[in-house]
């Protein structure tokens, strides 16, 4: 690896990076708007054109706010905790492809991905793992005990609902290897989303989202509750725990724990819209033949990725202006008793379906 | 796959620590810094906390914790198995259906013990269960 | 090359989480230095292509064991003061000679096996991609009955946590929930 290919990598990276930041500025200020019409209110107008630039004021603001250290903090890994939220949160992102790789003239690519790892699905379930830490530790270290209920609630929940999250991605793949041509099918995003190309029937994209509504469901769950979001938002039920596990926060600490959700809510809708909606992949400009030019080309998968993103995203808005918070025991309920029940029957059945597909039944 | 594809990773890792950090201690020069008792106090709703913070949790969260082992194996293995499904077929469908027999009937074992019903004091389930064996 | 260093690098960072294991008061502590230490494992899985295994790690010890652990000092109660009084009678002289042991057999076992510090090859050039592809094969072949065999011994373990969590002799005693 020469320097040219470092300096690749490295624009690779910050590429992510900014884009991960702009969504994020973007996302607070959309979420805030699109709520406060579904409840008939005007929402922020005032800093720039719609107040598009309330998250940046927001930010600033809570730049010169002062860091409280709590009396009975335990300063070391409560200083930590942001780390252990944002660092998670920017790495899951990293797995998935947000544009069609960039061809040069000498056949060499260019992948607008962060990076394509073997075992991408399985580093996406890790990374959400890891943003358990981040929770617990925040609440302890508080020494407050609403950030501590806060902290323990959080962690059961999270676990709860990877294991459903988990089920439906491997329902994903089961289906997907066996309806590819190859006897192998790995983990790694860019191949799940090169075999979500071309079309069912003639028409119909062949996306996973057709064959595998039932992880889509069981994902879109998980994925809400896995990001701490109404009507899953126990975490941080204000009515009873203040702020949860970040009651202690406050300026750019408290600012970290935000940027990482935000992130977070990006990063599973960009998982979803990969795994259920084909990615990047989009046939708009070919559906008449049209002819396009090159540049348009290039842009156009990146526009169908974020247009995907964004459809699921603002699934995760609308569902939080329209359902009531659930209560503790509900939550449980619903992921160990519904939840993975349903996503364990969805795994056999797609895999019964599947084997009854593409090998010869069992006694014949 | 080598150690070359997770150069950005690393990467990434360095610049989201380094963020965080920078973020943190620049907004340090910035912010005054003005403690005062209240202040630094653990929050409470206006009045002054008398008890502390309860420091033990009930033994459910561990139970949920110990399934969640159990589903977290079965779905790597899960996930091996589906990356070679067509090599495998019904003999994989097989291994793993008895894989997952085992795992669900733990589920279910957990469920009827009681261990997933939250806000049942155990109070309750005692007295239940001395009702059954009646 | 880089191996090498990043091997060296990562042997430190593990030692300092497993000192801090059993050096820190602070439960907590301990279970934040484990995790160090299951990390810097983790990447030295990486390093030698266990790409499989090293996820492994991440995902079933680093996320669900340590939160099975935290949940345990959660439950036992983080601020309560830890008995500093020894059960076993010469524990301590006990664990230092066996530390002693151990050490002069380690070293015994890697001088006699003729151990050097470089690798003749890279060693990860001898090695197949531990991929989960590749993983697959041998595990649904070759290790099938281990296989299956760790499904049973997960509901062992469930079974026993039951066990402990609710069964128990006499009345119940009042718990806050």
């Amino acid at each position: 690896m020469d320097l040219t290919d470092f300096l690749l990598v490295l624009l690779r990276v910050v590429a992510t990076f900014v884009l991960l930041l702009l969504v994020t500025v973007l996302n607070v200020w959309a979420e805030r708007k699109i709520v406060a019409d579904m409840q008939n209110r005007i929402g922020p107008d005032r800093a720039g054109p719609w107040g598009i630039l309330q998250t940046v004021a927001d930010g600033l603001k809570l730049f010169f706010k002062e860091q409280v250290n709590p009396r009975k903090a335990e300063m070391g890994m409560f200083v930590l905790a942001p780390f252990l939220a944002v660092i998670p949160a920017f790495l899951l992102f990293m797995m998935v492809p947000w544009g069609r790789p960039i061809e040069f003239a000498d056949g060499s690519t260019f992948p607008l991905q962060g990076a394509d790892l073997n075992i991408g699905l399985l580093f996406v379930l890790a990374m959400s793992s890891m943003a358990v830490y981040a929770v617990v530790l925040a609440g302890w270290s508080s020494g407050s005990k609403y950030p501590l209920l806060g902290g323990v609630r959080a962690t059961a929940q999270a676990i709860s609902y990877e294991a459903a999250l988990g089920l439906a991605m491997v329902a994903v793949v089961v289906w997907m290897a066996a309806s590819g041509e190859d006897g192998v099918m790995t983990l790694s995003l860019s191949e799940i989303v090169a075999r979500q190309q071309g079309t069912y029937l003639g028409f119909l994209p062949r996306w996973n989202i057709f064959p595998q509504f039932g992880a889509f469901l069981v994902f879109f769950i998980a994925a809400v509750a896995e990001t701490n979001r109404a009507p899953f938002d126990l975490v941080e039920a204000e009515q009873e725990l203040v702020g949860g596990f970040h009651t202690e926060y406050s300026g750019m600490r408290f600012a970290m724990f935000f940027l990482a959700e935000y992130v977070n809510i990006f990063s599973m809708a960009a998982l979803g819209a990969t795994l259920f909606l084909g990615g990047w992949n989009g046939q708009i400009d070919t559906l008449f033949g049209w002819s396009t030019p090159g540049w348009l080309a290039a842009i156009l998968p990146t526009v169908y990725f974020l247009f995907k993103t964004y459809v699921i995203v603002f699934m995760f808005f609308w569902i939080r202006a329209t359902l009531p918070r659930l209560r503790y025991d509900q939550l449980m309920n619903l992921g160990w008793k519904r939840l993975i029940p349903g996503a364990i029957g969805w795994l056999a059945l797609t895999a019964v379906v599947a084997a009854f597909w593409r090998f010869d039944a069992p006694w014949a | 796959m080598t150690l070359a594809d997770y150069l950005p990773i690393a990467i990434m890792f360095v610049l989201a620590a380094g963020f965080v950090a920078v973020s943190l201690v620049v907004s340090r020069f910035f912010s005054p810094r003005n403690p005062t008792p209240e202040k630094v106090a653990p929050y409470e709703c206006g009045i002054l906390p008398e008890t502390e913070p309860a420091q033990r949790f009930p033994v459910k969260f561990y139970l949920v914790a110990m399934l969640f082992v159990i589903f977290d194996v079965e779905i790597i293995f899960l996930f091996a198995w589906a990356s070679r499904f067509r090599d495998f077929g019904w003999y994989g469908v097989a291994a793993v259906g008895i894989f997952t027999f085992f795992v669900l009937e733990t589920l279910v074992y957990v469920w009827k013990r009681g261990a997933l019903d939250w806000n049942v004091s155990r109070r309750a389930r005692y007295a239940g269960s001395q009702r059954e064996a009646a | 090359m880089i191996e090498t260093i990043l091997f060296f690098v990562l042997a430190a960072t593990s030692l300092a989480g497993a000192i801090t294991v059993i050096a820190a008061r602070n439960p907590v502590h301990s279970a934040m230095g484990l995790l160090g230490t299951l990390f810097s494992l983790a990447v030295i899985y990486v390093v030698n292509l266990a790409h499989l295994v090293a996820a492994v790690q991440v995902i079933v010890y680093a996320g669900a064991v340590m939160t099975l652990f935290l949940f345990v000092i959660m439950l036992i109660g983080v601020d309560k003061a830890e008995e500093r009084d020894e059960t076993l009678p010469y524990q301590r002289q006990l664990v230092i000679g066996l530390a002693v042991i151990t050490c002069g057999l380690a070293i015994a076992l890697a001088t006699g096996s003729g151990f050097r510090w470089t690798p003749a090859a890279p060693a990860a050039a001898q090695a197949p991609n531990g991929t989960i592809e590749n993983v697959a094969e041998p595990l649904f072949g070759e290790w099938l009955l281990a296989f299956e065999a760790t499904a049973l011994l997960l509901t062992i373990a469930a079974a026993g946590a039951i066990a402990l969590a609710y069964f128990r002799r006499g009345a119940p005693e009042e718990v806050a929930e």
